[in-house]
């Protein structure tokens, strides 16, 4: 009964030995020619996807005036260390609250959401109450609502109560995912098998029981997944706390970056830190970069149970 | 279709037998609801409050003396005689109609190419695709406005080494296309893992009935695997409509470098930060929020139906 997640899982398995499995497995040999083509084809692209991080890269290893006069894809004399510890010193080392916000906004975001969304899917999957379809209905409308357009009345608002300015203000809206309840619903029923709930129930077994020690772990691929897209939607976002906040000490890496290049922009000319600027643009996709190439696998279990369906 | 489906099918039609259904909404239904319970609360608190507060700011005015005045719609009304908004919402649509299908077809194309396993190294083509949606749309926007740039740009050095003048991609004429390029280089790889995830769960059976019908791989995408796909194709299209209209990063961050082409309100959300930050018009800012949802719920809603009708055809 494990079978929907499983699925997907063994999929990407199968790709990483993508030749050789898929032709013994009935399907007529490909001649190595019939490879030249779409390789050819992706390599080109490739080039577009990764150029611009591999000039992030070069760039940041170059001082300002090696920035100005030396060709962008290539190196001209190294300069990564210097430039590193001036992002980390600039301005008091504000840099290092950037980041820590920027953490501490993403995990609990992340973890909050996924776990929100683990159990009203639950919920609304596995159980009949009164209003379930209507407040299912809104919830799923409410994912075509722009998350920018709600911005401003969520700041309005909050701005009302007191409760701008803090890590509350960007945490509380953060928490809300309207995706994840859609695709933790599909999932849920999909993976939780209703005889294994009965069961569980005849042997004395409270409801929330029965959620923590039994679904749960059959929904653990599903809510990985929603855990990753809050982890990135909040690591990411820019509207609301660029909306939200109004002193550097709790901005994220975005908004304060943001700040930094519109501040070496007004400068103008070699008197900016652009490459401080370059420099912590660089420090701070990579430990996405890093995740994501370790994590990649787990972007699709989850997913494929919720587009498949639709 | 996959397995995943079947279950869910079968769980749910066990859930709606006639006589069992009432004994579980009897017993558990308290149960379920209690679930929801956590999540419904701060979805009431985090959406549907500032929705309706926003609502109500949006039937008052400021006035110079003796403080908000009640004007019911009049702010709607003046929003659509705005031309600096409509001038937005007409460009966030131009940009809509270019960018997403763009996007969308390379995205399909790489999941296709992914998929039928014929290329060397489809790892390593997968993970540097999806790569770019790591990136923050503020840093990949400040990372391409210093790559569109003539002082460290690899472009304007390029363009030096030929002896050309450097390419201006931040005029009023090529503004746009930047910024839809700079979309594309982000999500094209998100949109392509979920397409390509899709494509993994669809059964490799369906594959061996058209290999014995002797379909070529070509044909076997078409027939097969893009009417599999629509419904994660929809769910990438309505993603991408919804970003679209919602532009704001790109062009906050290229103000800074191209001031007179974005100007206040380059793109509806732009205008609306404007208004509620630069120029405290709070009310007004509200109404357009408002409205600007409403269009982005009304293009959404269209396109889920017309594929709904395209699929029942």
């Amino acid at each position: 009964m494990s079978v929907p997640s499983v699925t997907p899982d063994a999929g990407a398995v199968v790709t990483d030995a993508p030749a050789k499995t898929r032709r013994s497995s009935g399907k007529p040999p490909g001649t190595d020619r019939g490879y030249v083509f779409p390789t050819l084809f992706m390599l080109v692209f490739i080039f577009y996807f990764l150029m611009p991080l591999w000039w992030l890269f070069v760039a940041s290893t170059k001082s300002l005036d090696d920035l100005f006069d030396s060709f962008g894809l290539w190196f001209s004399g190294f300069h990564l260390t210097v430039n590193i510890s001036d992002v980390f010193t600039k301005d008091d080392g504000v840099y290092w609250k950037w980041l820590r916000n920027t953490l501490i906004y993403s995990v609990v975001s992340a973890v909050g959401a996924a776990l929100l969304a683990a159990m009203a899917g639950y919920g609304f999957a596995k159980f009949d109450f009164r209003g379930k379809n209507l407040m299912f209905w809104f919830v799923l409308g409410s994912v075509m609502v722009p998350t920018t357009a709600l911005a401003i009345p969520t700041y309005l608002l909050f701005s009302k109560i007191g409760l701008t300015n803090n890590p509350l203000s960007i945490i509380l809206p953060s928490l809300v995912s309207p995706f994840g309840i859609y695709l933790m619903r599909i999932y849920a029923e999909g993976a939780v098998p209703a005889e294994l709930m009965e069961a569980a129930r005849i042997d004395g077994a409270g409801e929330f029981r029965i959620f923590r020690q039994i679904a749960f772990r059959l929904l653990a691929p599903g809510f990985v997944t929603v855990l990753l897209f809050n982890f990135v939607a909040t690591w990411n976002n820019y509207f609301l706390p660029l909306v939200m906040l109004s002193e550097p000490r709790w901005y994220p890496l975005t908004v304060g970056l943001a700040q930094w290049n519109s501040q070496a922009t007004a400068g103008g000319g070699a008197t900016s830190a652009f490459n401080v600027v370059i420099c912590g643009a660089m420090i701070s996709v990579v430990p996405l970069i890093i995740a994501f190439i370790f994590l990649q696998r787990y972007w699709q279990s989850g997913l494929s149970a919720g587009s498949v369906k639709g | 279709m996959s397995d995943a489906t079947v279950t869910a099918a079968n769980t749910t039609t066990t859930a709606r037998v006639p006589g069992g259904r009432r004994k579980k909404t009897g017993s558990h239904g308290t149960a379920g609801f209690l679930f929801t319970l956590p999540f419904m609360v701060l979805f009431l608190g985090m959406f549907i409050a500032p929705l309706v507060y926003a609502l109500y700011l949006s039937g008052f005015r400021e006035q110079l003396v003796g403080g908000n005045q009640f004007v019911g719609l009049d702010n709607y009304t003046d929003g659509l005689k705005d031309q600096a908004f409509i001038d937005g919402i007409q460009r966030v649509i131009l940009f809509m109609i270019i960018q997403v299908p763009i996007m969308l077809i390379l995205a399909l194309t790489f999941a296709l190419i992914l998929d039928s396993g014929r290329l060397w190294a489809g790892k390593f083509f997968r993970v540097g695709i999806f790569v770019p949606y790591a990136v923050p749309t503020v840093i990949a926007a400040l990372m391409w406005g210093f790559l569109y740039g003539r002082d460290f740009g690899p472009f304007a050095d390029l363009a030096d080494w030929l002896g050309l003048p450097p390419p201006n991609f931040l005029s009023e004429r090529t503004m746009l296309f930047s910024i839809a390029n700079v979309s594309t280089w982000t999500y094209t790889g998100y949109n392509m893992i979920i397409l390509y995830a899709a494509l993994r769960s669809i059964p490799g059976e369906l594959y061996e009935a058209a290999a014995v019908d002797g379909a070529g791989s070509v044909r076997t995408a078409i027939h097969i695997k893009l009417p599999l796909l629509r419904p994660a194709l929809l769910l990438c299209g309505i993603f991408s409509i919804i970003g679209s209209m919602q532009l704001f990063a790109e062009p906050q961050i290229f103000f800074s470098i191209a001031p007179d082409v974005i100007g206040k309100a380059y793109t509806p959300n732009l205008y609306v930060y404007n208004l509620a930050f630069a120029d405290q018009r709070l009310n007004y800012a509200a109404a357009l929020s408002f409205m600007l949802g409403v269009i982005v719920f009304v293009f959404s809603y269209f396109v889920m139906y017309w594929s709904n009708r395209q699929e029942s055809r």
